[in-house]
Order: structure tokens, then C-alpha cells, then sequence
């Protein structure tokens, strides 16, 4: 036994719970089953911390390099040699990392939910699979293979399926977890050709050997090519195509804003901090591969991130449905986590990319997680999700209010909160590597502030709209959540994560770059400018630009109308032009050849009916005559 | 004698004491309270099943008539868990008024038999082989009979004793041929001696037919539908499962063993073997309409199955089938189970009285369902890891097209397995059977049972450690 043994609790104790709440949850009042899932949650996120002050500040670091501890790692499948599916649990800076930012959110969501979800008919259903998500996602992010990882990946999926059609009573809802999890279902096919491939060739799924940077069996596999593309590019691209549908990367983004649908906490917890991360993860998982044997693939990735990060942000300005307002900013916060990925090096402070990525995912977990429960709270209070029918709420609300404002700053890159910190370090590796990513980026923090802003003072400013009962604070159970991310929002940025994490785990020095920050800072405040101008009073010129803009404006309310162009190729093109035909082959063929089975089987399974007569002298002569038959077989064999 | 030559033959000596003090209780049991000898067997026999664990000695006694291990003492304390969950089973119909002054007979019988099959296990040679076979026969055909109110149940029991009587006499048959052309009974020397002529190539083919009735392999399977269907419900589990587990286990033994140097011979055999019983015992269970028959048929097809695990040869090939029979133990009697603790209460046993089940009994129709899902195949569930190595086993030594067979086979019982699913999720049925509550020796057994299926699934370790102590070569 070593150190961490007691790891193998931070999973266990979810799935525990989910099954106790799931089985037993009805036989006892709702709030049972809220509180025994939030203190359970407590005890994995206590376990959590131990986990990172143990590896970050104790046992983890050797000789000024991180360790990759595995305190387990059971054999589950067994195919030959070294070929084999495990079940375990891997430390190292970024799982460590991961373990704090899920167990923290998720508490935190526990705890909320036990307000907002009052009195709600599914309360125990609905905290026991928040607990099955909590499993899944630790399980996810302890994976010590691939394979492992494969398995949680679609848990997790299952999960957000279940959260997002909460409200199954309603249509939407249930579209819209259709909608998420066809979306990812597809792209994690893509996930398990790219792991079949990769394993195909290298024998493993281990991440320990895959991504050793000296050993990787990836090396033996460059040369050898498909349609022009060597195999770990494609394996590479496929794996990374799971990511992006996790992480609603472009084109495969459209199930993102629809999720909404689910309850707020959820949103909050998977939809912003955990899940949908859980792609930039992947990617740093397999950094090494992708940089020294795919760096084409690489190069996509960041390009992906870039775009993702400006469409989204441009969508986000023209919505009114305050969580998808957030939905769109999460996008385009998670296109600069796979950018960072994308322009960042190997090696000393080459790899401030990829830590930048890391950090960012860090912060943004803690404000997005805060915005979304900010909204939720908002929600709540007003019983709408438009800002049209909000205003002037800071008055009836002030610790959402305040908690709310906390996190727009910090999304918005003001300095010294922790969103400047990570964001800064994003620019400064797109700077060094590439010069078009950094414009974008560069561009999008401007937007970013601008659409942020918008969204606050539209909800918060402005006059009184009409309420039906007057806008009152949520309960405490509710408001202490946002305080603790608030805090967490602003303090997060100066945990030294250059130290922590790289893509070579040893430690990084790196230093504030005010050459970029300081035109980021700047344009981020332009954007809060204009938004202060265009929005903090009610006045006429928004509507006046919207209709200036007139066909650009449309277009972009209507995202780019990407939804409707996935719906006229499935159903106009996919429909038509496969599925019918495909349809029809197996209606006639294949279900006629099965019938024509079937009817030979049922047939001559009556017609031997009467060999079993029940007379045991007939039993007998067929015993002896099938005794001569093998004899007569013998011989025929021995010849 | 050592005390530890007597720790050799620990299940033997314990299964017979507790058979012994099972008579015993029996004089001071007063006929009132006769049930309360199956706590009493319950406790002996999982003290048997503990101490076969508990201490792993390995050796040969008797001169080389008796060895034993770990392989042997794995398989003998699959059956004794077998027999545990059995007698869990069992009480709630050996506790009713018509068996009240022969219960405790049905438990001695039952160890008995059990004994029989631990000595077969165990045999150094075919005399050992054949005592031990016709001990776990005999037995089992009065138990077969045990419902002599029922003319049914009488019907099973006499033709299995002459249906065995005959396929003993053909596998002595063989064993004298063997012993003629070789000069020996002992498995060693046999081995050593055994010539590709004619004479003892007949004495094999002879053995392969004497205990493929045990196994019910096709066109040796013809007693098995009637003596499954008038048997007593635990009687049909202990044949379909520990006596079947017994004769699978010496019959792969004694294939790999001394027909080691034949096994091109004996497989080809065995290949044609398989096809039939998969296919034969698939096609008659389309149609079977009384759940008892319904499992029969499916066990037989099992059989085929099992015969592509030997099929695979080497450690791999007895370690799958180990395997098979472990998770088989749990799968079928949970299965089994619900079938006794429906038809103890009901007197039902026909899939069309299922209809509507999970309308009144949702937990038994929920385990129901997890045991055929397992039967068929089903991943996650243990079942679908059993057929996976058999699988395995056999196309890891070539045989694609059988694999092939196998396959279609599997489909086809996908069918069949479905069916019961259907009745009692989604047939309407007036007049479905009541929600009721077993007994808590019935609810133990089947908690066991499931809990069984699910680690053998989850927890490789267990097939590891087979093949691991499966290399006897």
C-alpha cells in the first residue's frame, strides 16, 4: 500500500451513493437524498484536496520532476502479453488538477441544488444521478488507459443524457437530450475507431506507455500510411473528434446551446466546468502523441479552438435566453483552452500553451460554474430565462448581484482575477507560435467583455420590469455556493501553475507579459465601455444597430443557421439519399433472408418434434444408433 | 497414515460425515419439525465448502487410484457452492407437507450423489472413475422420483436409472476395451500405452458416448427433456447444474490427460459432437412450452458450447470451461430459482402463467431476466464473459467455421432466451400470479446467485486464477 491508497474512495463514494439514493431514495423524505449525496460529496472533495496538497506540495515531486503515481490498477480484461484492459487510478499534475476542479464544482452544485431543486417531484432522482455524474467524471479523469477513459467517456455521456432530460415531461427537454446525445455519440465513434487504431498498432492502451515521450510504441508506427495520411494522424484526428464533441467544438457544437434545457446546476456542473472539459483533457492526456507524431493534427486543433472561440463569442452577443448567452461564452472559452493546446511546445517554457490551457480550464471551471449558478439563481427569482424580462435586479439581489458582477470581471479579463492570469498566458503562447490565433484570440477577449457585459447590465441595470411578485434574494443554501466561487474567482489566479503543470511536468518560470496584457486589458475594457454605453439605460441605439446590420444580424441570431444545415443534410440529404434505400434493403433482403431463417428453423424444429416421444425404448435405439454413428465417424476418421 | 494423507480426501470424508449425521439428526428429529434438518445440512455443507478451501493439500493416495489438485479442489468447491445454493432453494418445497417424513432422506441422497461425484473428480484411474459415476447416478435417480404422488416424477426416476444403466453399460464397454488393449486402468500407464488401432480407438469412442449422456450431448440427450420436467424443481437444478459441472470437469480431464496423445481423433469427434447439440438442442427449444423443459433444452444446448471450450485445448481450453461452469452454477439456478419459488407457491410452471409477472412480482421477473440475459449471452453480464473465452478458446485453435456454427447458434437462442423476457414484461395477462414473498432461505439462495453473476463478470481475477492452475501439461 502507499500513500494515496485512500484514492480509490474519491470514485467509489459517488457510485455508492448513486446507487443508494437511486435504489433507496423513495423510501425516505426528498431532502434525505440531498443531503446524504452533498455530504458524501464533501468527503470526496476533502479527499480530493489531501490528494492535491500530498502530490503538488509533498510526495508528488521528485528531483524537481512530477511523478505519475498509480495507487491502483486492476487488470479488468486480460488479452495477451501486455494487452489489456485496466481499471485505476493515475495522479499526475493534471489529473490531481481535474480531481480538485470536478469535486469542488460538484459540491458546490450539490449544495445549490438542494435549494433550487425544492420541492421539485424528482428531487432524489435527480441527486442520484448528479451522484452517477460525479463518478463518472472522477472515473474519467483518473483513468489510467484509454480504454478506461473510453468507458467513463460514455458514462458521462449517459449521465448528461439523464440531466438534460430531466424535465422529461417536456418536449424540448427531451429533444434537446436526444439532440446531445446523438451529437456525441457520433463523435465518440470517431473516439473508439482512433483508440482501436492507436491500440491496433501499439499493442497498449495504457497512457503511461503511450505518452512516454522516450518509449511511445507511436514511434513504430510513423511511416506507415493511409490515403496519403500517416495512421496516427488519422488516429489522432479521430480521438481528437471525440474530444470536440465532448467539448462542442465546431461543427459539433450545436447540442451545447440546447442542453440548456437541463436545470440550471446542471448546466453549471457539466455543461460549463466538467463535461464538456473533458475534451481539452483528453487532448492534454495524449499531448505528447499529438505533438511529436501528429503536429499536423496539432495544428488543427488550435485552428479548431481559434475558430470555436469567434463564432461563438459573435453568436453570444446577439442572444436573449441568459443561459445560452453563457452556453455560447462556454464554447468560446473552451476554443481558447484547445487553442492554448494547439500553438504549445515541448519542453522548458515551450509548454506555457499547454499549462495556460490547464489554468484557464482551472479558472473558467470556478467563474463559469459562478455565472451559471448566478443565472440560475436569477432564474429562480424571476421565473424566465429571457433579459428582456429582467432589470434592474441588483437591488432585490445583492449577493447574486454582487457574486454575478465578480465573475463578469473576471471572465471579462480585469486585472488581477483569475481570468486575466490564464487568459494572458493563452495569448502570450499564441503570440510566440502563431500570429493569426493570437488576432483572434486578441479580438474575442474584446467581444468576450462586450457580451458579458451586455448580459449584466441588462439583467441587473435598466428599469423595473413587471414582476408578477416582487424579485427576492435566493436562500442561503444558494448564496453560499456563489460566495465560495466568488472567492474562488478571484483568488484561483494565483496558485502557481507554472510550477504545477507542463506538458514535461517539471516545473516552469514564467512572468506576467505586460507587453500583451496590457493591450488585452485594454480592449477588454472597451468592450465593457461600449456595453456600459449601449445597455446600462434603456435607449434605442441597440435596436437601431441590430436593424442596421439587418441580414448579418439575423444570420447571426440564428447561429449562423447550423442547425438548420444539419437538418436539411439529415433529413433532405441523409434521409433520402441513404436511409430510405438502406431501409428498404433491409426490410425486404436482410429481414426476408431472416424470416426465410427463421421459417427453416420453426419448420424443421416441429418436424423433429416427434423424435422426443417419450418412450424409453425409442430413447434407447436412438442412444445405440448414435453410439454406432460415432463408431462408424471413428472409422471414418481414422482413415 | 498423516493427518495430512487424511486432508487429501477432506471433501470426501466431510461430505460423507455430514451424510452420516444427517441420518443421525434424522432419529432425533421428531416428524413435527422434520424441516428443521435443512439449517442443519445448510451449516454442514457450507462447513464442508469452507474447509475444501481452507486447506489447500495436493497429492495422491490410494496408490495412485485418488489425486487431487488445485484444479480438482476448484472444481469440487464450484459444486459445493452449487449444492449450498440448492439446498437454500429447496426448502421451501421440502418443507411442505407432502415430503414432511422423507426430508432429511432428500439431503443424505443429495450428498451422497455429491460424494460420488467428488471421488470421480478425483479418480486416478477408471476404476475410481467409474465407482464414483455410478455413486452420483444411482442416488440421483430416487431423488429424480422424490414426488411419488406424482406420477411424473416416478416416470423421471425410472427412466433415468435405465437410461443410465444402459450408458454405463456401453462406457464400461469401453473402459474394458481400453484396459484389454493397454493392460492398465491407471491414467498414467494408459496414456503411455495407448496405440492408434482400431480396438482402442473404439474403447474411446465408447467412453465419449458413456459420458456424453452424463453431459446430454445430442443423440445421447434423449432423457434429459422428461427427467428435467417430472423432476422435483431442486433435483432439476443439481442435475442440470452439479451433476453436468461433475461430468464436464472428468470428461475434459481425461480427454486432455490420457487421450493426449489422440486429440486429433477425439476432437474431430467432439467437433461433430458440438454442431449437433448446439443446433439440436436450440431448435427443440424453440418450441417448449413448460419453463422446466424450456431449461432443459437450454442446458443441452449449453453442452454444445462447453464442447468448443475443449475444443480449445491447452490451459486456455480448460481454464474457459472452468470458468463456463462456474458462472453456469450461478446463471441457471438463478433462473431455476424463480422457477421453484413461482411454482412452490403456485403450482405453475408453464411460460404462459408468466404473463404479466412484472406487474405483481417485479424483483423475481428483474432476476429472471438478468439469468437468461446471462444464458444468452448478454454483456455485462458474467454469462457473456463465459461464452467470450469458450469462444476464444476454440478460435485460438482454428476453428473458424464451428465458431462460425456457434455463432448462429447463439443467435437462435437469443430467441428463445427472449421469450420468457416477453411473457412477463410485456404480455397482458386477467389473471397474472399474485405478488407473493418466499421464504428466506429462498431469497438467500437467489441473492447468492445474482450477486454470483455479477462478480464473475466483473472480476477477471477469477478467471485468471483458472488458467493459471489449469496447466496440467
Amino acid at each position: 500500500m502507499n500513500t494515496f491508497s485512500y484514492t480509490f474512495l474519491i470514485p467509489i463514494l459517488p457510485l455508492l451513493m448513486f446507487l443508494f439514493i437511486g435504489l433507496t431514495g423513495h423510501k425516505f423524505k426528498p431532502i434525505v437524498s440531498g443531503v446524504i449525496g452533498t455530504v458524501s460529496l464533501g468527503i470526496v472533495t476533502l479527499l480530493s484536496y489531501a490528494t492535491a496538497i500530498q502530490y503538488f506540495w509533498g510526495v508528488g515531486k521528485i528531483d524537481e520532476v512530477f511523478q505519475t503515481i498509480i495507487p491502483y490498477n486492476y487488470t479488468w480484461l486480460q488479452f495477451w502479453g501486455n494487452f489489456k484492459i485496466s481499471m485505476g487510478i493515475l495522479l499526475d499534475p493534471i489529473s490531481v488538477m481535474m480531481l480538485v476542479v470536478v469535486s469542488t464544482v460538484s459540491f458546490m452544485v450539490h449544495i445549490y441544488s438542494i435549494g433550487y431543486m425544492k420541492g421539485d417531484g424528482g428531487f432524489s432522482r435527480f441527486f442520484s444521478f448528479l451522484s452517477l455524474f460525479s463518478f463518472s467524471m472522477l472515473g474519467l479523469v483518473l483513468a489510467t488507459n484509454i480504454f478506461q477513459m473510453y468507458i467513463f467517456w460514455e458514462l458521462v455521456g449517459v449521465s448528461s443524457f439523464l440531466l438534460i432530460g430531466y424535465y422529461y415531461e417536456k418536449p424540448s427537454a427531451v429533444a434537446a437530450s436526444k439532440k446531445a446525445f446523438i451529437v456525441t455519440r457520433f463523435a465518440d465513434f470517431g473516439f473508439l475507431i482512433g483508440i482501436l487504431i492507436l491500440s491496433f498498432y501499439t499493442g497498449t492502451f495504457d497512457f503511461g506507455v503511450l505518452t512516454n515521450p522516450e518509449t511511445t510504441p507511436v514511434a513504430s508506427m510513423t511511416g506507415i500510411t493511409f490515403m496519403g495520411v500517416s495512421v496516427v494522424s488519422w488516429a489522432m484526428i479521430l480521438i481528437f473528434a471525440g474530444g470536440a464533441g465532448k467539448s462542442a467544438m465546431f461543427p459539433l457544437h450545436i447540442w451545447l446551446p440546447d442542453a440548456m434545457e437541463g436545470p440550471t446546476p446542471v448546466s453549471a456542473l457539466i455543461h460549463a466546468a466538467t463535461m464538456v472539459v473533458a475534451g481539452v483533457y483528453l487532448v492534454a492526456r495524449m499531448f505528447v502523441v499529438y505533438h511529436f507524431y501528429a503536429p499536423g493534427v496539432q495544428e488543427l486543433i488550435g485552428y479548431v479552438g481559434g475558430f470555436t472561440s469567434l463564432f461563438a463569442a459573435i453568436i453570444a452577443i446577439t442572444q436573449f435566453d441568459i443561459k445560452r448567452v453563457l452556453a455560447f461564452s462556454t464554447l468560446s472559452q473552451i476554443g481558447y483552452m484547445m487553442l492554448a493546446l494547439g500553438v504549445s511546445g515541448y519542453g522548458a517554457e515551450h509548454g506555457v500553451g499547454y499549462m495556460a490551457s490547464m489554468f484557464h480550464l482551472f479558472t473558467h471551471a470556478m467563474f463559469k460554474a459562478l455565472l451559471f449558478l448566478g443565472a440560475g439563481s436569477v432564474i429562480h427569482a424571476v421565473h424566465s430565462n429571457y433579459m428582456y424580462d429582467m432589470g434592474g435586479l441588483r437591488k432585490y439581489m445583492p449577493i447574486t448581484h454582487i457574486t454575478f458582477l465578480i465573475a463578469t470581471l473576471t471572465i471579462a479579463g480585469v486585472p488581477f482575477l483569475s481570468g486575466f492570469f490564464s487568459k494572458d498566458e493563452i495569448l502570450v503562447a499564441a503570440f510566440e507560435h502563431n500570429k493569426l490565433l493570437f488576432a483572434i484570440e486578441f479580438l474575442v477577449a474584446g467581444i468576450t467583455a462586450f457580451y458579458m457585459f451586455r448580459l449584466y447590465f441588462n439583467v441587473f441595470w435598466g428599469e423595473d420590469k413587471h414582476y408578477h411578485h416582487t424579485p427576492h434574494e435566493s436562500p442561503l443554501v444558494m448564496t453560499i455556493p456563489l460566495m465560495i466561487l466568488a472567492f474562488g474567482a478571484i483568488f484561483a489566479g494565483y496558485l502557481p501553475f507554472a510550477h504545477m503543470i507542463s506538458p514535461d511536468k517539471t516545473p516552469m518560470h514564467l512572468h506576467l507579459h505586460w507587453n500583451i496584457a496590457i493591450p488585452s486589458v485594454l480592449i477588454g475594457l472597451a468592450g465593457i465601455a461600449l456595453a456600459w454605453v449601449l445597455y446600462k439605460k434603456k435607449n434605442p441605439i441597440p435596436d437601431k444597430l441590430a436593424s442596421a446590420f439587418g441580414t448579418f444580424y439575423t444570420t447571426v441570431y440564428h447561429k449562423f443557421y447550423i442547425d438548420e444545415i444539419y437538418l436539411f443534410v439529415t433529413h433532405k440529404i441523409l434521409f433520402n439519399m441513404v436511409s430510405r434505400p438502406v431501409a428498404w434493403f433491409d426490410r425486404h433482403i436482410v429481414d426476408g433472408t431472416m424470416n426465410g431463417v427463421a421459417f427453416i428453423v420453426t419448420t424443421s424444429s416441429n418436424k423433429i418434434k416427434g423424435l422426443q416421444s417419450g418412450q424409453l425404448q425409442q430413447y434407447a435405439a436412438v442412444f445405440i444408433a448414435g453410439a454406432l454413428g460415432l463408431v462408424l465417424l471413428g472409422i471414418y476418421f481414422l482413415q | 497414515m498423516k493427518l495430512q494423507d487424511l486432508l487429501l480426501i477432506r471433501h470426501e470424508l466431510l461430505l460423507t460425515l455430514t451424510a452420516l449425521i444427517l441420518i443421525v439428526a434424522e432419529i432425533f428429529i421428531d416428524d413435527k419439525s422434520k424441516k428443521k434438518i435443512v439449517p442443519l445440512a445448510l451449516f454442514l455443507m457450507i462447513v464442508v465448502t469452507a474447509a475444501g478451501i481452507l486447506f489447500p493439500v495436493n497429492g495422491t493416495a490410494f496408490g495412485g487410484m485418488y489425486q487431487t489438485d488445485a484444479l480438482r479442489s476448484a472444481m469440487k468447491t464450484i459444486l459445493d457452492i452449487a449444492t449450498v445454493i440448492i439446498i437454500l432453494q429447496s426448502y421451501g418445497w421440502v418443507s411442505k407437507k407432502v415430503n414432511q417424513n422423507k426430508t432429511s432422506e432428500f439431503y443424505i441422497l443429495m450428498i451422497s450423489t455429491l460424494v460420488g461425484m467428488n471421488f470421480m473428480i478425483s479418480s486416478g484411474d477408471f476404476l475410481m472413475l467409474y465407482l464414483g459415476l455410478e455413486l452420483a447416478t444411482i442416488p440421483i435417480a430416487a431423488m429424480a422420483a422424490f414426488d411419488r404422488h406424482k406420477s411424473n416424477s416416478a416416470e423421471a426416476g425410472i427412466k433415468l436409472i435405465l437410461s443410465s444403466a444402459l450408458s454405463s453399460a456401453v462406457l464400461l464397454y469401453g473402459l474394458s476395451l481400453i484396459y484389454g488393449t493397454t493392460g492398465s486402468i491407471y491414467f498414467e500407464e494408459v496414456r503411455a500405452a495407448f496405440r492408434i488401432e482400431p480396438l482402442p480407438i473404439l474403447g474411446l469412442v465408447f467412453f465419449v458416448t458413456g459420458m456424453g449422456f452424463k453431459i446430454s450431448l445430442v443423440p445421447f440427450h434423449l432423457w434429459t427433456a422428461d427427467v428435467y420436467e417430472g423432476s422435483p424443481i431442486a433435483v432439476t437444478s443439481f442435475l442440470s447444474v452439479v451433476s453436468k459441472g461433475a461430468a464436464v470437469f472428468i470428461f475434459t480431464f481425461v480427454l486432455y490427460t490420457v487421450f493426449a496423445p489422440v486429440s486429433a481423433f477425439w476432437s474431430q469427434v467432439l467437433v461433430v459432437l458440438s454442431v449437433t447439440t448446439m443446433t439440436v438442442g436450440n431448435l427443440f427449444a424453440l418450441r417448449q412450452e413448460n419453463m422446466k423443459r424450456f431449461l432443459a433444452f437450454s442446458s443441452i444446448a449449453q453442452a454444445g458450447f462447453i464442447l468448443l471450450g475443449i475444443l480449445g485445448q491447452g490451459e486456455q481450453g480448460f481454464g474457459s470451461v472452468i470458468f463456463f461452469l462456474l458462472v453456469y452454477v450461478f446463471t441457471n439456478l438463478a433462473a431455476f430459482s424463480v422457477v421453484a419459488a413461482i411454482s412452490d407457491k403456485t403450482g405453475k410452471e408453464n411460460m404462459a402463467d408468466y404473463n404479466g409477472l412484472y406487474k405483481t412480482n417485479p424483483n423475481l421477473s428483474l432476476i429472471m431476466m438478468l439469468a437468461l440475459f446471462s444464458l444468452a449471452g448478454i454483456p455485462p453480464v458474467a454469462g457473456f464473459f463465459g461464452k467470450l473465452f469458450l469462444f476464444s478458446a476454440a478460435a485460438s485453435n482454428g476453428y473458424y467455421w464451428l465458431l462460425f456454427v456457434a455463432v448462429m447458434n447463439a443467435t437462435i437462442s437469443l430467441y428463445y432466451y427472449l421469450r420468457p423476457v416477453r411473457a412477463m414484461f410485456i404480455e397482458k395477462n386477467d389473471n397474472p400470479i399474485p405478488t407473493f414473498k418466499s421464504d428466506i432461505y429462498m431469497r438467500i439462495g437467489i441473492a447468492v446467485s445474482v450477486a454470483g453473476i455479477f462478480l464473475t463478470g466483473f472480476i477477471s481475477a477469477i478467471y485468471e486464477y483458472y488458467l493459471s492452475i489449469s496447466n496440467l501439461f
